[in-house]
């Protein structure tokens, strides 16, 4: 990017203010690790369609994975410093916060919730550092929003389970050391954990995407997938376990896209102050630049707002699904609109990859999509305030 | 190695300053604040020192009660406790005072090496190091770009003006003041930062020292730089206005 000061992040309320000394190392370290290690090389890897490797292991080092977990090595952070640390992350680019929540939040946390011993043993602790990854297989080709309708299926055969079934749309699919994969077994929605070379097991990477470039997504097959009976979590019974794991993640996206945002409008921000038009003067001296400024900072400080008490609310336990849900659905909403936005602002050089702007407007339409889409969200409102469920 | 890192915390750089209403210094209520850049290698050139050769960091910063941010990141770091000689307006004394403060906490450490940065993003003297040396009777050296630890003592490595360097073997205690850029920063882990919580800060106050703001010099006014824009037309030939050109760009503007 040409000439851009130091990102000092975007603050128009003093919400500063409101973070203690531990929230603000958080957020530093995870911000000038993003500056350092991310923002380097993240335009060339959107472009040529491929994950950064070389973080995953320096993630691990940080204590980026599962940061907001106790024991095995976890970081112990809380909610608050865990949402900074998506904040800062997505700023860089969604795919790397992807990584991160799907590896924290739909691998560790499921594990750590309705593991055995065995399990929290063997794998937490790598999945931590980053010596191993996991993927979070719950989407299939025909179940998307409405997951509960899955095909996967999960048999007994002696003491051991028969998986048989295709999932797709997983992030971290092919890169995955372990597949937490949902299927439906005559007892209900069980969680299994697929190790990488398991005989049956299959997954192959989703080529084509105009979004979400930087992350690996895939599809798994698991074709007569024999498991032993310890594969299964055994806390994991019925369609509210997975959903439990996507509120944990969608609440760092709620964090995550107001760091996509904050990027997307300093950058449209600074341009206006330096491109000029009409008589030289700068862009931003003419009154509709300036609307769209005034609207942008406010729908962001809003979206900040949103999130912090999110995170004091989850510190306090008192935090619910459909408060989620109203926080996932704005926050990506207006991200998604500050990013569109200050792509105009940019004119032709807002589309251009030398910007970070379409790139992150691209992913957002990713992030609208998963972890429950906005329509999704909003039924989840509905139902909340009228106590009727529309989905069906 | 007993290692004492003397850390300052200065407003951030790229902030945007304004001078305050007394003249004197910047309105820095609203400023973000940050470790002083030499003495953030300084401290990661102490961390490297320990895990080669053992022993214990201690960060020593002498500033407003904010500075404990700082003194926190430098826990996170690995710092293994600091020393906190809280002063809300560290203006009241010269850099001698501040050098006083420094030293009276520095003795009741008793480390075997003191590192400071080589200045202060903020003040720039570049004098509190040595001061502090010289109040302490130790022998220092500046501008360190290197640290070795040997038999006797250590061996530095010191910049010089034009590219050239000295090395030089020094007994220890000794103070250095180190040059930024000298190893690699690394970053606060979110384990360390957890750990930091419980490690411990020592309180000291001027008082507590007894060391009394008596300062011999003192600061009249700060303001911003004149900005000026000037245009020069270069006359003669296009050759004549290149080289005058290249000229200009190498030993005045210095971007050649
Ligand atoms: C890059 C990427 C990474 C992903 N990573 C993962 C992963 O790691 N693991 C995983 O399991 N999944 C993952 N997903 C899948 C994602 O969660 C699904 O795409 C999402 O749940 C939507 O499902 P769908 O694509 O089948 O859309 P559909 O469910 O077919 O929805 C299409 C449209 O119909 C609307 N719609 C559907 N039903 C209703 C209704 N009742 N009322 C109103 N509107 C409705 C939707 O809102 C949407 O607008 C990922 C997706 C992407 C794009």
């Amino acid at each position: 990017m040409r000439n851009m000061p130091t990102f000092r992040g975007v603050d128009y309320l003093h919400l500063e203010s409101l973070l203690n000394e531990q929230e603000l190392l958080v957020r530093n370290t995870a911000r000038d690790f993003v500056e350092k290690d991310v923002l380097p090389q993240i335009r060339e890897c959107y472009r040529d369609g491929r994950f950064p490797h070389d973080l995953i292991r320096k993630m691990g080092d940080l204590g980026f994975y599962g940061a907001n977990l106790e024991g095995y090595g976890c970081a112990g952070m809380s909610n608050v410093e865990y949402g900074l640390l998506m904040q800062e992350l997505e700023r860089g680019d969604s795919g790397v916060r992807s990584f991160c929540s799907v590896q924290g939040a739909l691998v560790m946390y499921p594990i750590l919730t309705y593991g055995s011993e065995e399990h929290k043993q063997r794998w937490l602790p790598a999945l931590q550092k980053g010596e191993a990854i996991g993927c979070f297989g719950l989407t299939e080709p025909g179940f998307g929003s409405n997951p509960a309708g899955m095909t996967t299926t999960a048999r007994q055969d002696g003491a051991d389970w028969i998986l048989n079934g295709e999932k797709t749309w997983i992030t971290n699919g092919t890169l995955a050391d372990v597949a937490l994969v949902w299927a439906r077994s005559p007892e209900g929605i069980r969680g299994f954990l697929v190790e990488k070379g398991t005989k049956g097991y299959s997954s192959s990477d989703i080529h084509g995407k105009m979004s979400m470039r930087a992350s690996v997504t895939s599809s798994l097959v698991l074709s007569d997938c024999r498991l032993p009976a310890s594969a299964m979590l055994p806390g994991a019974q019925g369609l509210k376990s997975p959903l439990s794991c996507l509120t944990q993640a969608r609440y760092g996206i709620g964090w995550g896209v107001v760091g996509a945002a904050m990027e997307c409008y300093e950058t449209a921000r600074h341009y206006s102050t330096v491109r000029k038009q009409f008589d030289n003067r700068p862009i931003a001296s003419h009154q509709l630049v300036q609307e769209k400024l005034a609207d942008m900072i406010t729908e962001l400080t809003k979206a900040q707002l949103l999130a912090l008490h999110c995170g004091r609310l989850k510190d306090q336990g008192k935090l619910e699904p459909a408060h989620v849900s109203m926080l996932k659905r704005n926050n990506v909403r207006a991200a998604l609109d500050i990013a569109r936005t200050s792509r105009d602002l940019l004119g032709a050089n807002g589309i251009m990859d030398e910007y970070p702007i379409m790139r992150h407007m691209c992913n957002l339409e990713t992030v609208k999509t998963y972890e429950g889409t906005d329509h999704i969200h909003t039924l989840v409102l509905g139902e909340r305030v009228t106590g009727v469920a529309a989905y069906k | 190695m007993k290692i004492l890192v003397a850390i300052k915390q200065v407003p951030s750089r790229d902030s945007q300053l304004k001078v305050s209403s007394s003249g004197r210094w910047m309105e820095d209520a609203d400023l973000s604040a940050e470790i002083n850049e030499p003495d953030a290698y300084a401290l990661e050139e102490a961390l490297q020192l320990k895990e080669k050769h053992g022993g214990e960091v201690v960060a020593l910063c002498a500033g407003p009660a904010r500075a404990s941010q700082t003194i926190r990141e430098a826990l996170a770091k690995g710092a293994d406790r600091a020393v906190h000689v809280e002063e809300e307006d560290l203006g009241r004394f010269d850099l001698l005072g501040v050098a006083q403060l420094l030293a009276k906490a520095a003795a009741e450490v008793k480390p075997d090496l003191i590192l400071t940065g080589l200045q202060s993003d903020d003040l720039g003297y570049g004098q509190t190091g040595v001061i502090l040396a010289e109040l302490l009777g130790l022998p220092h050296s500046t501008i360190i770009m290197q640290v070795e630890k040997t038999e006797a003592g250590i061996r530095v490595k010191r910049e010089l003006e034009d590219g050239w360097f000295q090395h030089m073997t020094m007994p220890l205690p000794a103070v250095l003041t180190i040059q930024s850029g000298i190893n690699k920063l690394r970053y606060a882990t979110l384990m360390g930062i957890k750990k930091a919580k419980t490690k411990e800060v020592k309180q000291l106050s001027a008082d507590g020292l007894g060391v009394t703001a008596a300062p011999k010099v003192s600061l009249e006014r700060v303001y911003m730089p004149q900005r000026a824009k000037q245009t020069t037309l270069l006359p003669g030939t296009a050759k004549e206005q290149a080289a005058k050109l290249a000229e200009i760009l190498k030993f005045e503007v210095r971007v050649l």
